[in-house]
This record gives structure tokens, C-alpha cells and sequence, in this order.
């Protein structure tokens, strides 16, 4: 609130609507996402969007807190237009964001306080003002114990604790959750609500708008936005849909409100008792198995046993250790202690037998989607040693068990999460194994697709005697589990039926029955609770006085606030140093570039292979030869005998000059006769070959001045004029002398580039991107913030590759340093706007690399005057070498290394980088969205 | 081990790629325009090199001289003074200037053999080696051209006569298309199998072939001979098609003794892709190794510039690499028409530094391969 846009708004809570929609419309593609939408959000209260996965609410709530471009229809957000740029940057410091996924704007290599920090910094806290506030909000969630863990290291719960409070760093009037709790262990889920609670109690003023796909959390909620499909099937309290609908549970309800045809596949599901053979065979037992990562225990000492035929579940949040103790049982991960057996058979990792007795499904989804649906079932098929005569017959049998008849030729990636869980399950089963380990099978499909998958899951171990062992976090499949185990933090709390755990916790719901356990266990652990009743002490609402900003730059602040950019800076700078491969490629990898290259490209050859066909064996024949061998260029190889071992010796590579010699040579000679002596060149490298023909030509001159002023007629040799040669800059003409200075500009084009493209590239692709999109950062804040780091750290390298230079590979820099220092300041700040402008086109990270490196390398090593100057150019490559600055900075880097040039000499070749800077920005700033589109 | 498995995950690591578009873009572009536009592209020797003249002298020999710059070798000389010089060579605007002193004309028919000064830019290092000789000889050729108008000249008494072996033009245009086939082999079978192997990774497939009843070397082998078939197959068609078809580059050896160096040294660099994705933990790591990998094999492998032109210590520790070998094999078959007698060193250095790689690549995919998912 720093810029001052607060006070223009200020009439909004008096209105009674925060969210206004009129005919919003989102597609992607072809495919609707939101359809026709028209509604009003009331304000100062906590309103809850329902509905399955993918029926529209991420869409909806992105483009109410603008981070997604709006496409078509009308969308006032706390009274201001969102399609108008100017109206939406003044509203957005009052919106707060926090995107599905857990921990998606988050900064993993961050530590917690880092992470608060930044956001501090972005809306113009100063050093006090952050501290007081960052001490407050770690304290109210409970984070102030972690301050410095990586946010990448936080478990599930903690993270969205984290992006809390990073969005309410800054006192938002609208808080947008999407989906906060989604894979959050039910006690984690708790705290986080109550904290809601709190934080709504100190702001009263405050609208709340959350997404959720846990039906049971909706009860909460003052009000409702049911959805599906893109559109909105009823807004009302939890209280008037349940009466509207007449169902007992809001899940019911809502399945009442979706027409006919969706609704059939909604029916309970029945699973019939197990036979009670309490005895029967043990099909998997794990006896303290543990699992270390490091120091991290992911899975601690964890025992259970589960019999042929049961319904076994493990409940237990993101991270608690589920994943891991499945593998194990996999064999694979080898565990760090303790012993499991299937079948009565120690797990081993090296057996292959007992695998075939068992199918896994992994908690992704993980067939290949390259292959179609019977592609698939067949290559499995195989792999699991089915007969060959049988495959048709059970591939058949599997895609109609599994309902999969239909999408029988269509690729994976093209089927709706649904049918895909179904086809990993075909998958799974296609060897018929005596046992299904299954690991999330269920997350992110909608109710009706759940329960059709347990009922084909009930049927296996009913009827088919299959040993089901499932992990999830939902309550309501757990409760179908024959037994289950409760997990927390690698540890089992307690392992029963489902029943029996309610009872024994005298709990209304297994909800219940499991925080029970948890708030046991948390509480005997040393660790610090993270409970609610720190969160009691209010969050003091008082909104920081700000840093007062004169009115004459107010106006300029807005487009430009120089502690935004320096926030971005500071945040790249951190990413950066906690990121080794890209460090490494930075510095490591442009020293090493160089080496190559300077060795590389190089012109001038040495200890090239030659032999002689002496067929005149003379005095002077041998003089001739020694003239070659003699020289640096040459290094003489056995004598030939023959034409014919000359050609074998030629074609194996031995010798790449052969000097034939005629009979009679030095009796021709003598008596004035003219003589001719053969060279054979090996052709096959031409550059090589032009080399060889140019030393054999100068030696065969050399030595016949030399014969010509011994036998006193150097009169007769004596050309009519000569040309005499001055190489300059580089007078014994050396290949690093020239090289060396010309690699510096290509190498500092190239890598900052890259990195800079690849800066806002990985933000795209991994999603914190959006903290850009939401916060009151401009685009040149943004751009010039990623910038700065990598200027830094090119400059860094470029004063590297000036001492390797300088001295490994010594080559002198005979003119002015501080001129190369400037113009290579400049240059990289060019290159990394290169690198920006490309970025706002590319989209994931391996095209923005080869593209980048593409883009720049090409004019940087053809255009711009490396082998030929720009001057011998034409068309195209004229024009782009006239305007590459690589062409400039090789001037300047040529002028100060071989030419001993200063300041005043380059002023030409300085003035078209300094202009290229604002002009690539310009570009980039005009070319980047401020909206996902 | 079982070869069946073996076969049947390559069979599904074609159909893979075969659903890959943008590889097999790549592979396509690869062996078929990238290597006609290096082969076309390959500059000439010498193109419109910038030269300037100080005519000091203004005399009909040292209008001659001028004239006889001309495009496409020279660009149009300009004419400069002697005070011009200096500061356009600093500014890099011309790599010759050519200083014709007074009375050169007078000089040189009164026989006193007058020097030529010509100033060259040895920064502009292609240009000053191979435009000087070019100088000298128009200066010479249009001196000698003037002069016998007046009187005879003596001739040289021994001659040189140089000829090159395998491409008798020094046609620049084969070496840059068989250059091309090879260092688009070494790129493609890194990237393919690499791109393979984390593919696998990022789409969790990897964890689903653990649990399967087949063995890490099932899979490794898998992706390498499907992989290697893959490159195999577009280069021997972009040698057939390309090379000695469009480009029509005479292509001296044996290509089937080519193909199977080919197919040792695809060996050798699926391995090393193999190794590099265990290293790398997501595509655009991968790529940023690559980029450090990649280079200095294609580079100092001696396929673009000679072997002999590198320091020793470069030189020897290129041995270790796959690619050295490959290029002097391919050199020797297809430049040379060497054939098995000659070339069978090479062949037993890519089996071993092959075996070599492949063993390492195991071991640490054996390794890395649980952790992975």
C-alpha cells in the first residue's frame, strides 16, 4: 500500500460485493474451461468454490486475483475493472494469492524467512517493518522455529503455512486460497483452518475465497459456489444446499445437483464383509523397516503385517513416509534397516521371481504415453513373461474388465485421469498378480471415477482373492480399507479396522479418531508444536506506515520502484547461489569453453607428416629435404620407396605431404636444365592442405635463393618488385594471439544469454512466475531485477576469461583495461537482454536452452566479424552483423588485447552497445506478459 | 539377462520416438539440411576481404595494380592516405592496406626491384593467411604483366608442382558435408539416448520398469541398441541420399566397413549419454551438460581442425575419447578409401573405450537408477 492506491478505493467494503463476474468465458485451446459464468462474491466473508478436480475453480480463481488474462466477459474485483491494466495494478497489492500446488510460489532453495523476506521487500517494507512482521506471522503459524529451512524441505502442511504467510505479508482485503489443504494431513488441515479463523477475526474486514475438492471442509464455508464443467451449478450456504437438496452430506448434495447422465456412475459403493478366516496365509510382512535420506528419517521403524486377501490402507498426509515404505516393499529402495517379506519370501531387490507375483501402481501416472492403450497392456504383457499364444486373450480380458474397450487405440495422455488410473490398474493386473500395491491411486480423480475404481479394487479381493495394500489421504476410502494403518512422519500410529480406531478414540469420525493420534504424537515428540494456541495472539492488523514516498516520484514509482527490483535481484542472487549447475556452467563452464575454443580454432599447424621419394639420392636431393625437415612445420617420416607406399602411407593418415624428387635432379640442375619436384598434398582436410601447399611453396622459394646466392646468381632471381609484408597487432601471426580475444565476446554472449533466458524460463515452468503476476511489479522491475545478478556474475567470468587469457594462455592485453572493463559491462548487460527478450517467447526450459544457444551463437560466430570482418559481408548477414553487439565488443576486445587502443580509438564501437541496452529492454518489456495468457 | 526383454523395450523405445515430434525433427534436420547447408556454406577462401590502397606514386602501374582488386576476393579498394591508414586498421575497417610508394613505376623499369609495403591486420587471422599470398601474387602477376611489354623476363629453373591426393580442388564442400555426418552422429546418439533415459524419469516410467521382473542392464542395453539403430540408420541414408546423392560428394571407401565404425562408436557415445542422464536431473540439466560435453569432443577431436595443430597434452587426452578415433576412421575410409588393413587400430579403440564407457554407465545407472523416482 506503499504506492498510495489504497486511498482511491477505500468505499469498496461498504459494497457488498468483493467478485463481480458477467458472461466470463475461459478456453484453452479448443476446450472450454469456463463457460458463460455470471456471479457476485459477497464480501467480508469466507466463501468456498466445490467441485471436483478440473471443473474450473483454478481457472476461475486465476483470473479473479489476475494472474490469468481474462478472455472474455466483464470482471470487477473490490470495484475495479480487471481488464484494465491501470485499474488492476492499482487492486492488486489489496489481492493475495496463493495457487494450487503445494509450496508452487514458494522459492524451494529459500529459507522460510527468505521467502516471507522477499515478498516483504516486493510490497516496500523496510528492514523493521519486515522483521516486526515476519516475527509475527512465523510465529502465529508456528514457523518461527524452521526460519531457516528451505521451503523445498518443509512437509506438506508447512509449506501452505508458508505461502499464508507469505500472502499476508501485506494485508490483503482478499485472500484467494486455491485448494490450501489438498494433500495436507488432517491435524496440519485443522491448525490451518483455525489459523484462517484467527486471521479473520483480526481482519474483519477481510473476503476469504477458497478452493477445495475435500467435500467435508466445505461445511465450514459462509457461503458456496458449486461447480462443474466450467459452469456454476448453485451458489448458496452449506445449510440451503442440504436442504435444497435434501441430502445428508454436502458430497451427496452436490452429486444432486449434476444432470442425469453424470449422476449414474454416482452410486454407493458396497463391500461386502470379508470372510473371517483371521488366520489365513500372511501375504506381507514388514518387520522395523526404516529408511534414512541423509539425517532425514523418511520411514521409522515401521511394522505391519497383511493377510492374502485383504483391503490394507495406509492413511497419512504428503510426505509421511507412504511412498517410501511401498517401495521398500518393492525392493525398490533397499531399506536402511529392518526386513519384509511377500509370499513368506524376504524382499530382494536382485529377485526377480517374486515381482511377478506382484503389481504396482505408482502415484503417478506412469505408463508410457507414446505407447496407445493395447501397445501398452501388450509391452507389459511381455515383460511380466506372459505366453506368448496367451496375450491377445488376456489383453482382451483386461480391457474388458476395465472398461477400456473403447479407448482401446487412443494414447494415454489423451484420456481423462479416470480411464488412465483404470488402464494402470489393467496394467498392474495383466500378469494377474497375487498382489496390487497401490500408491495414491485416487488423488485427483473426481468422486465418480473413485468410487466405479474401488469397486473394481473390491472386486479383485473378493473375488479373485487379490491382496490390495493402498495408500491415500482421503478419510472416505480409507474407511473401505479392511485395516488400516495411520501414518505420521514415518512412524505408524496405530494400525486397526477403521471401526475399532473411532472406537478406540471415542471420535465421532476416523477424521477425528486420527487427529486424536496425531495430537498424541506431536505432542510426546520434541519437536515444536506447531499448535494453535500460538496462534491465539492476534496478528496485528495495523498496517505498516510504509516508507513515505515524495508526491513529485510518486507518479514515476508506480511504473518504476527501484526496492521491487532490487527485492527480485536479491531473490535471483540467493536462487542462484544455492543452484550448482548453473553456477558452474557460468563460471566453470565459460573458462572451460575457452580453453577448448582457443585450442580448438585454430589456423596455424605444426609437426605435420611428411616423407620423401628420393629418386635421385644426391647431395642436393638431401639438401632439399633437409630445407622441410628443418622447418617448425614439419616433422620427416621414413623415406618412401614407391608410388605405391606413398598412396598406402597417405590413405592411413602416416604422412600428409609426400615430396617426390626426379632422376637426374642434381645433374639437371647443375647443367641448367629445367627440373620439376612433385608435392602430393592429402586433400582430404582442405583448410590443412592449403596450410601445407603455402609452407612447401615459401621453403621451395626459400631454398632457391638460397642455392641462387651461392652459386652467385642471385641477380637472376631477384623479382622485378617486391611486396614487403608488415603483419600487425600479432606480428609472428599466432592462432591464440587472434583467437583468444575473439573468444571472449562469443562466450560472454552465449552463456549470459542463456542463463538469463533460462532465469524467467524456469519460473514459467515451475510457477512461481505468478507471484510476478499478482504482485504491483512492473515489467521493467521484473526484467531489470533478474538482470542484474547475471550482469554481476558475467562480469565475474569475464574478468576470469581476461586472466586465463592473460595468463595461461599469454596473450597480452596491450591497451587499455579500463575501456575493456566498460565495454564488457556493457555487452553482458546486452547479452542478458538478449537472453530476456528471448524468454518472453519461450516456454519450457529445454527450448528456451537450445533456442537461446542457437539464436546467439549463429550471428555471434558467422556475422559478426570472428573469421570474416562484417565489412566482407553481404545481405543478411551484413545487416544482422551491423546490429549484433557481439560485433562491437569484439572490436573493443580486439582493439585493447592486440591493438593497444584505449577509450578515445573505440568511442565507435561504444556507442552502438550503449544503445542496444534500452532498446532490447524496450522490446522485452513490451513483449513480456503481465497476465498467464 | 534376457534378449527377449531386451528386445522388446527397444521395440517400445522406437515407438516412443517415433511419437516424439520434436526429435524426430532433430533427427531429420540433422542428417539431411544441416548437413547440405555446411556442406554449401563452407566459405570460400577468401571473400571480399576489406583492403585499402595509399597509391603514393599515381602512376598507370599503380592504377593497374588497383584495378586488379576486385570482387568476389577483394572487395573494391578504397582509397586511402597514408594518415587514413593507421587509425582505419585500429577501427578493424580494413584487414590489407597496401602502401605503393613514389616513383614505383620509375623503379621498377629502371630494375632497382622497388618494395611494396602491404600492412595486414593479423587479428583477422583467416583472412591475413590466406589473402596474403593472394596479394602477392596480383601485385607480382600485374608487375610482371606491366613490365614485359618492355622487356624479356628470366625464368626459375626448378619447378613445384603441387598436387593434392583424394580431393584433387581442395574442395572445401565434401569435407564439410562428411564433418557434418560426423559430428551430427556423436550429437544425436547423446541426445537420443539421454532425452530416453530421463524421460523415462520425469514421466516415472523408470520406477514402473524397476518393479518389473527385469534387470537394469535389460534396460540399458534396450535403449542403447535402439538408440544407436536409429543414428545408424539416418546417417547411413543422409551418406547415401545427401552426401553422395544431392551433394554429390565422391565418397572413396567402403560405406558398410564405415557403418560398422559407425556403429562401435555409437556404442561407445549411447553409453556416455546413458551416463549423462544419470548425472542430470531434469531435461534443461541435461542440456546445460551437454553443451559442456558436446563441444570440446566435436571441437578438439581433430574432425574440424587438425589433431596436429592442438597442444600434446590436448592431444593425448583426446585419445580417451571416442570421438578421436571415430574421425580418424571416418576420414581414412571415406576421404582416403582406407580399408580394414589400415584403419583396424581405430576399431579396436572404440571396442575398448566403448566397453570402457558402457561398464562405467552401468555401474552408475545400477546405482542411481532407485533413486531416480
Amino acid at each position: 500500500m506503499t504506492d498510495g492506491v489504497a486511498a482511491q478505493n477505500n468505499a469498496t467494503p461498504a459494497s457488498q460485493t468483493v467478485v463481480r463476474l458477467r458472461g466470463v468465458s475461459l478456453r484453452y485451446g479448443d476446450k472450454h474451461a469456463l463457460l458463460d459464468i455470471g456471479l457476485d462474491i459477497p464480501s467480508g466473508q469466507m466463501v468456498g468454490l466445490i467441485g471436483p478436480d478440473g471443473v474450473g475453480k483454478s481457472s476461475l480463481l486465476a483470473l479473479i486475483s489476475g494472474a490469468r488474462r481474462l478472455q472474455s466477459g466483464e470482471l470487477d474485483v473490490l470495484g475495479s475493472d480487471m481488464t484494465n491494466a491501470e485499474q488492476r495494478r492499482a487492486v492488486c497489492p489489496r489481492i493475495a494469492y496463493m495457487p494450487q500446488g503445494l509450496g508452487k510460489n514458494l522459492y524451494p532453495t529459500l529459507s522460510v524467512y527468505e521467502n516471507i523476506d522477499f515478498f516483504g521487500r516486493l510490497f516496500g517494507h523496510d528492514a523493521s517493518e519486515r522483521k516486526r512482521r515476519i516475527a509475527e506471522l512465523t510465529k502465529a503459524t508456528g514457523l518461527a522455529p524452521f526460519a531457516d529451512r528451505p521451503a523445498g524441505k518443509l512437509s506438506g502442511g508447512m509449506k501452505q503455512k508458508l505461502g499464508l504467510c507469505c500472502a499476508l505479508i501485506h494485508d490483503p482485503d482478499l485472500l484467494i486460497l486455491d485448494e490450501p489443504t489438498t494433500g495436507v494431513d488432517p491435524l496440519s488441515r485443522k491448525q490451518f483452518w483455525e489459523l484462517i479463523d484467527t486471521i479473520r477475526a483480526d481482519h474483519p474486514g477481510m473476503s476469504v475465497l477458497i478452493a477445495t475438492a475435500y467435500m467435508g471442509e466445505a461445511a465450514r464455508f459462509d457461503w458456496l459456489v458449486a461447480m462443474d464443467k466450467g459452469q456454476v451449478l448453485a451458489t448458496e450456504t452449506p445449510e440451503g444446499l442440504l436442504s435444497y437438496t435434501g441430502a445428508d452430506s454436502l458430497e451427496a448434495a452436490f452429486i444432486r445437483l449434476l444432470p442425469e447422465e453424470e449422476r449414474k456412475d454416482y452410486r454407493p459403493v458396497e463391500i461386502p464383509p470379508r470372510a473371517a478366516d483371521e488366520d489365513g496365509e500372511v501375504a506381507i510382512e514388514a518387520q522395523g523397516l526404516t529408511m534414512r535420506f541423509g539425517d532425514f528419517t523418511a520411514v521409522d521403524h515401521t511394522s505391519f503385517r497383511i493377510r492374502r486377501g485383504e483391503i490394507f490402507g495406509f492413511l497419512g498426509s504428503n510426505g509421511c513416509g507412504k511412498t517410501t515404505t511401498m517401495k521398500m516393499l518393492t525392493g525398490l529402495l533397499p531399506p536402511s534397516e529392518g526386513r519384509a517379506w511377500l509370499f513368506g519370501k524376504e524382499v530382494d531387490p536382485h529377485d526377480i521371481e517374486t515381482r511377478r507375483r506382484v503389481g504396482y501402481m505408482s502415484q503417478s501416472f506412469s505408463l508410457y504415453s507414446e505407447l496407445t492403450v493395447r501397445q501398452n497392456l501388450v509391452l507389459h504383457a511381455r515383460l511380466f513373461k506372459v505366453p506368448t499364444d496367451d496375450i491377445p486373450a488376456r489383453v482382451d480380458e483386461m480391457v474388458e474388465r476395465f472398461d477400456l474397450s473403447e479407448q482401446i487405440d487412443m494414447l494415454p495422455g489423451k484420456l481423462p485421469l479416470g480411464i488412465r488410473q483404470r488402464l494402470s490398474l489393467a496394467v498392474a493386473m495383466i500378469h494377474k498378480p497375487e498382489m496390487l500395491i497401490l500408491d495414491e491411486p485416487t488423488s485427483g480423480v473426481d468422486p465418480g471415477a473413485r468410487d466405479k475404481f474401488w469397486r473394481m479394487l473390491v472386486e479383485l479381493s473378493r473375488n479373485d482373492g487379490v491382496t490390495i495394500f493402498i495408500s491415500s489421504h482421503f478419510m472416505n476410502e480409507a474407511q473401505r480399507c479392511d485395516r488400516i494403518s495411520l501414518m505420521h512422519a514415518g512412524k505408524v500410529l496405530a494400525t486397526d479396522t477403521p471401526a475399532a480406531l473411532v472406537k478406540q478414540r471415542d471420535a465421532a469420525t476416523l477424521e477425528d479418531a486420527f487427529i486424536a493420534y496425531l495430537e498424541d504424537a506431536t505432542a510426546s515428540s520434541p519437536a515444536p508444536a506447531e499448535t494453535a494456541q500460538e496462534a491465539e495472539e492476534s496478528i496485528i492488523a495495523s498496517p505498516g506506515p510504509g516508507t513515505p514516498v515524495s508526491d513529485r516520484f510518486r507518479w514515476l514509482r508506480r511504473f518504476f520502484n527501484p526496492r521491487r527490483m532490487f527485492s527480485y535481484a536479491r531473490r535471483e542472487a540467493l536462487e542462484l547461489r544455492r543452484d550448482p549447475i548453473r553456477l558452474t556452467l557460468a563460471l566453470l563452464g565459460s573458462a572451460m569453453l575457452m580453453f577448448v575454443m582457443g585450442y580448438g580454432i585454430t589456423m596455424d599447424v605444426e609437426g605435420l607428416t611428411f616423407a620423401v621419394l628420393d629418386r635421385d639420392r644426391t647431395t642436393t636431393s638431401r639438401d632439399y629435404a633437409l630445407g622441410i625437415s628443418g622447418s617448425r612445420y614439419f616433422d620427416e617420416k621414413p623415406p618412401l620407396s614407391s608410388y605405391a607406399e606413398m598412396d598406402e602411407r597417405m590413405r592411413s593418415g602416416d604422412i600428409s605431404l609426400a615430396i617426390e624428387i626426379p632422376p637426374g635432379f642434381a645433374r639437371n640442375l647443375a647443367r641448367g636444365r629445367e627440373v620439376s619436384i612433385g608435392a602430393w598434398v592429402d586433400g582430404s582436410m582442405p583448410s590443412r592442405a592449403e596450410t601445407i601447399q603455402g609452407y612447401v611453396q615459401a621453403m621451395h622459394a626459400h631454398w632457391l635463393q638460397v642455392r641462387a646466392r651461392e652459386s652467385g646468381q642471385a641477380a637472376a632471381l631477384q623479382g622485378l618488385a617486391s611486396v614487403e609484408i608488415r603483419y600487425r597487432y600479432n606480428p609472428n601471426v599466432e592462432s591464440l594471439t587472434a583467437m583468444v580475444p575473439a573468444v571472449i565476446p562469443i562466450l560472454l554472449m552465449m552463456i549470459p544469454a542463456i542463463l538469463a533466458t533460462l532465469s524467467i524460463v524456469r519460473e514459467k515452468e515451475l510457477g512461481s512466475i505468478t507471484n510476478f503476476y499478482v504482485t504491483p511489479t512492473t515489467r521493467i522491475e521484473f526484467l531489470l531485477g533478474k538482470q542484474l545478478p547475471y550482469v554481476a556474475l558475467s562480469t565475474l567470468s569475464f574478468l576470469l576469461l581476461t586472466g586465463l587469457a592473460v595468463t595461461i594462455f599469454g596473450v597480452a592485453l596491450k591497451g587499455s583495461f579500463f575501456a575493456l572493463f566498460a565495454g564488457a559491462v556493457l555487452y553482458v548487460t546486452s547479452a542478458t537482454a538478449i537472453g530476456l527478450l528471448i524468454s518472453t517467447f519461450m516456454k519450457s526450459q529445454i527450448a528456451a536452452l537450445f533456442g537461446t544457444a542457437i539464436l546467439t551463437m549463429l550471428p555471434a560466430v558467422s556475422f559478426s566479424g570472428l573469421t570474416d570482418p562484417v565489412t566482407s559481408l553481404q545481405g543478411m548477414g551484413r545487416i544482422v552483423g551491423e546490429i549484433y553487439p557481439t560485433t562491437y565488443f569484439l572490436a573493443i576486445a580486439r582493439g585493447t588485447f592486440s591493438k593497444a587502443l584505449g577509450f578515445s580509438d573505440l568511442s565507435a564501437s561504444f556507442i552502438p552497445l550503449v544503445v542496444s541496452i534500452p532498446v532490447l529492454l524496450g522490446l522485452a518489456t513490451l513483449f513480456l506478459s503481465k497476465q498467464e495468457r | 539377462m534376457q534378449w527377449a526383454n531386451i528386445l522388446h523395450l527397444g521395440v517400445k523405445e522406437l515407438r516412443s520416438l517415433s511419437r516424439d515430434p520434436i526429435m524426430l525433427f532433430l533427427i531429420v534436420y540433422a542428417f539431411t539440411f544441416a548437413i547440405y547447408t555446411a556442406a554449401t556454406a563452407m566459405p570460400e577462401t577468401l571473400n571480399r576481404a576489406p583492403i585499402a590502397i595509399v597509391d603514393e606514386d599515381r602512376s598507370p602501374l599503380s592504377q593497374r595494380i588497383i584495378d586488379a582488386f576486385r570482387p568476389p576476393y577483394f572487395a573494391a579498394p578504397m582509397l586511402i592516405t597514408q594518415k587514413e591508414m593507421d587509425s582505419r586498421m585500429d577501427e578493424g575497417l580494413n584487414t590489407f592496406v597496401l602502401d605503393i610508394p613514389p616513383d614505383f613505376q620509375r623503379d621498377v623499369l629502371a630494375g632497382r626491384a622497388p618494395a611494396i609495403q602491404l600492412n595486414i591486420d593479423a587479428t583477422q587471422m583467416t583472412q591475413a593467411l590466406n589473402g596474403t599470398g593472394y596479394v602477392q601474387t596480383i601485385v607480382n602477376d600485374e608487375v610482371r604483366a606491366f613490365i614485359q611489354r618492355y622487356k624479356d623476363v628470366q625464368r626459375v629453373p626448378v619447378n613445384l608442382t603441387v598436387r593434392s591426393r583424394f580431393n584433387a580442388e581442395l574442395n572445401k564442400s565434401w569435407f564439410g558435408a562428411i564433418v557434418e555426418v560426423i559430428d551430427n552422429i556423436t550429437m544425436l546418439s547423446i541426445i537420443l539416448t539421454g532425452a530416453a533415459l530421463i524421460r523415462e524419469r520425469e514421466h516415472a516410467t523408470v520406477e514402473h520398469l524397476l518393479v518389473m521382473p527385469i534387470t537394469p542392464f535389460e534396460i540399458m542395453t534396450s535403449k542403447v541398441w535402439a538408440m544407436g539403430l536409429v543414428v545408424l540408420a539416418a546417417s547411413a541414408f543422409s551418406l547415401a541420399v545427401i552426401v553422395q546423392g544431392v551433394l554429390s560428394v565422391p565418397v572413396q571407401g567402403s560405406i558398410p566397413l564405415f557403418l560398422v565404425g559407425a556403429a562401435l562408436h555409437l556404442f561407445a557415445m549411447t553409453s556416455m549419454g546413458i551416463f549423462l542422464a544419470t548425472i542430470a536431473r531434469s531435461m534443461p540439466q541435461f542440456g546445460l551438460l551437454l553443451m559442456l560435453v558436446l563441444l570440446p569432443l566435436q571441437m578438439l577431436s581433430g574432425g574440424m581442425t587438425p589433431r596436429e595443430s592442438m597442444p600434446e597434452f590436448v592431444q593425448y587426452l583426446m585419445l580417451a575419447a571416442p570421438n578421436t578415433h571415430f574421425v580418424m576412421l571416418a576420414q581414412s575410409i571415406l576421404f582416403r578409401g582406407a580399408g580394414l588393413s589400415v584403419v583396424w587400430p581405430q576399431f579396436v579403440s572404440l571396442v575398448l573405450i566403448g566397453s570402457a564407457l558402457f561398464g562405467i554407465a552401468l555401474a552408475r545407472f545400477r546405482r542411481t537408477i532407485t533413486l531416480m523416482t
